[in-house]
């Protein structure tokens, strides 16, 4: 039944989490201001050595990133859980996992878009190249959606535990490592001077895998948590 | 839709509880046109049987069927008729009234406006309250105002009374009795006396 009545529900979840966003926009910073400390310690922590930060910038910026959308998760299905909001959902007739879709959506848009954009600021602090910015933030955009895609999946299984919290970062993080590696691999190989499209190419496989294949675990994990 | 075409019907409903037989072999059949009303003492199992309904939680034995059909095989069939207010009511407080009430509509054939809704029970002037400073029987009230905004011919009702005044809840019963005699079906639990007409009212101790 995903007719224009479920893209209204799609459109009317996006928009009213998008408002909730915004009556809570301090909430918002948190991640943002983690991803961008995170990052600017390490120069701190391993010396001003601008070959060697140049060297270690993907990887810390990619890892930085990871764990600051990882902190945002928890947050995804939990008000939506505790107020019944969710039961509503569940009990819309359109098809769950679209509208789980939107949820995702919001989230993303609210975690990872923003991460993605601060980037490549902080890369400029590493001394990285244009060139290899650019692949950073490519690399961040493809990125991102798939870590909130997995992430909605853990999520869903831990929302009805009270202390799901560490039980999720070790749910998330070892399907989180192919991004990591593909990810960081790519802006490596740029700031070498090698192509990169194989990896790219490999990275939007993987979103589209995401996009279309976790919705419906994690929609039928919320049914589970619910019940 | 002919009169008494919707049937809803349970057979042989179980629900077992942390290794606790909350009830066993429950039948029960309401036709458009009833009120089923479930009572027991707390703890009794009035809100899992409430969510089994609603297809939140299965059965640990037993069927249920709309109109004939298996509510298995219906699946998300089955909710475009079905309401449910829990005791949660799920809304969002830093949202305002209105802006609650036009999120539930996307999700369905409504069948008043916002403000006929609010109308009705009494909000009006509140459209852009946030529902965090909504009074406890206010918010309750919000939640059944969503109700009679969506066509929906099945209403599952927690407690629908629980903090409401006597006059929300004589105007309630009103809406309840109307919705009944448009075809309609309410399953509710309640520790009130309803001053529902005993004739349309099906009792079911738990």
């Amino acid at each position: 039944m995903a007719d224009s009545s479920t893209l209204n529900a799609f459109v009317a979840i996006v928009r009213r989490d998008l408002l909730l966003a915004y009556r809570h926009r301090a909430e918002l910073i948190n991640p943002l201001a983690f991803f961008v400390l995170v990052v600017t310690l390490f120069p701190l922590g391993v010396g001003a050595d601008v070959a060697l930060l140049k060297r270690i910038a993907p990887g810390v910026i990619w890892v930085a990133a990871l764990l600051a959308s990882l902190l945002t998760m928890d947050s995804l299905f939990r008000s939506d859980f505790e107020d019944g909001s969710l039961e509503l959902m569940v009990m819309s007739p359109h098809p769950l996992s679209l509208l789980v879709l939107g949820k995702v959506t919001a989230h993303w848009l609210l975690s990872g878009a923003p991460l993605s954009l601060v980037a490549p600021l902080l890369a400029m602090m590493f001394n990285m190249e244009a060139e290899a910015i650019k692949i950073l933030l490519l690399t961040l955009l493809l990125g991102t959606p798939v870590l909130s895609l997995i992430g909605a999946i853990a999520v869903a299984l831990t929302v009805g535990l009270r202390k799901g919290g560490v039980l999720l970062a070790i749910l998330v993080l070892p399907l989180y490592v192919p991004v990591l590696i593909f990810a960081s691999n790519a802006v490596d190989a740029a700031m070498a001077g090698f192509p990169v499209s194989g990896q790219l190419y490999m990275m939007s496989a993987m979103l589209f895998l995401a996009i279309t294949l976790t919705p419906w675990p994690t929609a039928a994990a919320l049914k589970m948590s619910l019940s | 839709m002919k009169s008494n075409s919707i049937v809803f019907e349970a057979r042989q409903l179980s629900c077992v509880r942390d290794d606790r037989v909350l009830f066993a072999d429950l039948d029960f059949r309401v036709t458009g046109g009833q009120v089923l009303l479930i009572e027991g003492p707390n703890g009794s199992g009035k809100t899992s049987l409430l969510r089994i309904l609603t297809g939140l939680r299965l059965p640990d034995e037993g069927e249920l069927f709309w109109c004939g059909s298996s509510l298995e095989e219906l699946d998300s069939a089955f909710y475009q008729h079905i309401a449910y207010v829990s005791h949660g009511n799920g809304l969002k407080d830093d949202l305002s009234v209105e802006e609650n009430l036009r999120y539930a509509r996307a999700f369905g054939e409504s069948t008043l406006t916002i403000d006929q809704a609010l109308e009705k029970v009494g909000l009006m002037g509140y459209q852009d309250t946030p529902v965090r400073y909504l009074s406890a029987g206010q918010r309750r009230r919000l939640a059944l105002a969503r109700l009679l905004c969506m066509k929906k011919s099945l209403w599952i009702l927690d407690e629908p009374f629980t903090s409401l005044d006597k006059k929300s809840i004589a105007t309630f019963e009103q809406f309840i009795q109307s919705h009944v005699a448009d075809n309609g079906l309410v399953v509710m639990t309640s520790h009130h006396d309803t001053g529902l007409p005993a004739e349309i009212v099906q009792k079911i101790e738990l």
